[in-house]
């Protein structure tokens, strides 16, 4: 297992090291004098004066790269120009409430995605298959800013059940909490609930189809207990995998959802800084999200080599 | 031609796809003409289309034309679909805007197979610290979310539609550079290509000449797909205003403004998602057809 996972991390590290060579190397595409750029509004000389030393402007770009990716490991991911802070601080200040928000809306993707799955592996070929695969399809089809607007306009303006924005934080109230997150978890949870679905699905036919399941049936196991003790426990492995990584393009997707429901999280931090052409934060955002990205790849070929010893030797 | 063990792409797709068999693309058209989804798919797609191409002749009004007296308008037989905050028609945008998403959708993923093709195949065929360097830049690059790539990307670049296409082309490279490495993979180890390196065909001519056409297949499932995701990607940019700048529409942008208004002019958000949805709806549809069509065996 340790040789295992220390290939992984071989495998790990260059992946974003690079990755933070790609996010470095954006700045390049700014149009004109970088320091200007990252400046914003700012004109005074000395300000520009002072982000072309901080960020060795007058080095070669491998020299430049080196300092920005000593910073980065000792935490330093820049200072916002916008609001005056170390993009670190706004980092953290920002990330609960987004992983706030991607765990309601995996739960929210769990509870929907796995049972549709399931039930339309078992009723294969039935409407319930072919209303499951439908439900799938709308789920990957809809964007989901405009799902959260049409739930705006149901739940707040019609039906004045929910909040239509803000955030209230858990430790001020949990319900009130809990309803505004309710329509931002629910749609950003409706997208990945699809993905879920068909893979539940996927690996539940490939386990249903197996010999064991067969001589379960053959020797009078309830169809329920056939799903949910021989089954579901072997469908399992790759449905925890898919969490893992899903759980990635939820920080992605949280981006749109936090704008619509005014969420302020990651999402709507980084959108504000593309807006204030703040770069060092749209940076900042990026290599963490890279980062957390490239650990949860890595918790997921670790939990499924946990799960199944053969893919240690892989 | 010889038959392969299938290997699973990017896309779920086995390699090799068998296209050119004598016979086969008709065979082809009837499977997909089988699938109700996939006809719908392509007839939502050839609507949009023509929607696109026709919008001089078909839309009732200039997109960017303003009419005070349809400020908010709601639905009436003048403006079947309202009008916006500034009493433009919204089916005349809805109409223009099918330029926007499908050229977004087109130009970005032609850019990314353009790009992604070649860098796959090279990849694919040469093996050794080539793939391996292609491979961890591939990586690297799927590290970054999609979408926060792109909308980076467009910061960076600076807010245009030419930029957002460029945007979510170049986050989509990488996909097509992993299917197309795993779908060269797949066919140069069959027999055909040994029997072609055997008789002396140099390697540009082998992957070009006798892998290439057994991957198009694959490719050309994925970039429906992708087709899909880089409509969405696109609405998403120009909702941020990072895509399709006003007051040329584009859905996404529609949406972006239609937002403020949803308590007096529900209908200005209504028609651009319904756009968005149907059009990308389609795409998925045709691309599951397709898949299932080309390779009956990896039926969903």
């Amino acid at each position: 297992m340790l040789r295992f996972l220390a290939h992984r991390l071989t495998l790990a590290i260059p992946t974003l090291v690079l990755a933070s060579m790609i996010i470095f190397a954006l700045q390049q595409l700014l149009p004109g004098d970088v320091a200007t750029a990252l400046t914003g509004e700012e004109r005074d000389p000395e300000v520009i004066a002072f982000i072309r030393q901080k960020y060795h402007l007058d080095q070669p770009l491998p020299v430049r790269y080196a300092y920005w990716a000593a910073g980065v490991l000792q935490g330093d991911l820049g200072v916002s120009v916008r609001l005056q802070k170390p993009v670190a601080e706004l980092v953290l200040e920002k990330l609960p409430v987004t992983l706030e928000l991607a765990c309601l809306a995996m739960l929210v993707a769990l509870a929907i995605g796995v049972p549709m799955g399931i039930l339309s592996a078992v009723k294969r070929g039935t409407w319930m298959d072919a209303a499951a695969n439908g439900i799938a399809l709308w789920g990957l089809s809809i964007p989901n800013f405009w799902l959260g607007i049409l739930l705006i306009l149901l739940f707040s303006v019609h039906l004045g059940w929910l909040p239509a924005s803000g955030y209230v934080p858990p430790g001020e109230s949990l319900v009130d909490n809990l309803r505004a997150m309710a329509m931002p978890a629910f749609v950003l949870g409706n997208a990945i609930a699809a993905v879920m679905m068909r893979h539940t699905r996927a690996a539940m036919l490939g386990v249903l189809g197996s010999d064991y399941v067969r001589t379960a049936r053959a020797k009078g196991v309830s169809p329920l207990r056939l799903v949910l003790r021989h089954a579901l426990p072997n469908a399992a492995i790759p449905i925890i995998t898919l969490g893992a990584l899903e759980f990635g393009q939820l920080l992605s997707g949280a981006v749109l959802t936090e704008q619509v429901f005014s969420v302020p999280g990651f999402g709507k931090l980084m959108v504000d800084a593309v807006f204030n052409r703040d770069f060092a934060t749209v940076q900042g955002v990026v290599i963490c999200t890279a980062a957390t990205y490239i650990a949860l790849n890595l918790a997921a070929d670790v939990l499924s080599a946990v799960v199944n010893p053969k893919l240690r030797r892989a | 031609m010889s038959t392969g063990t299938p290997v699973t792409g990017a896309a779920g797709i086995a390699a090799p796809a068998r296209i050119r068999e004598p016979g086969s693309l008709a065979a082809f058209w009837r499977r997909l003409c089988a699938r109700p989804g996939a006809v719908i798919g392509l007839a939502i797609v050839v609507a949009v289309v023509g929607m696109a191409a026709l919008a001089d002749v078909i839309a009732p009004y200039d997109p960017t034309a303003t009419d005070w007296g349809a400020v908010r308008a709601a639905p009436s037989l003048a403006h079947p679909f309202g009008g916006d905050e500034v009493g433009r028609d919204v089916l005349s945008r809805i109409i223009y805007g099918a330029r926007a998403s499908l050229g977004a959708g087109l130009v970005s993923v032609g850019l990314a197979v353009a790009l992604g093709l070649p860098i796959g195949l090279v990849a694919g065929y040469a093996g050794g610290w080539v793939d391996g360097a292609i491979m961890r830049l591939t990586d690297a690059l799927l590290a970054i979310p999609f979408l926060i790539l792109a909308i980076a990307l467009a910061a960076f670049l600076g807010p245009s539609l030419t930029n957002a296409m460029l945007a979510i082309g170049l986050s989509a490279t990488s996909i097509f550079v992993r299917l197309t490495r795993a779908q060269v993979r797949a066919v140069a180890a069959e027999e055909f290509v040994e029997a072609a390196r055997a008789v002396g065909n140099p390697p540009w001519r082998i992957a070009l000449v006798h892998i290439l056409p057994n991957i198009v297949p694959a490719i050309l499932v994925q970039a429906t797909l992708t087709i899909a995701a880089a409509i969405i990607a696109e609405a998403s940019l120009s909702f941020l205003g990072l895509g399709q700048q006003p007051p040329e529409p584009s859905w996404g942008a529609m949406l972006n403004v239609a937002k403020n208004f949803m308590e007096q002019a529900p209908w200005m958000a209504i028609w651009p998602g319904v756009s968005i949805f149907l059009a990308v709806l389609a795409f998925n549809l045709l691309g599951d057809g397709l898949r299932d069509a080309l390779d009956p065996r990896q039926r969903t």
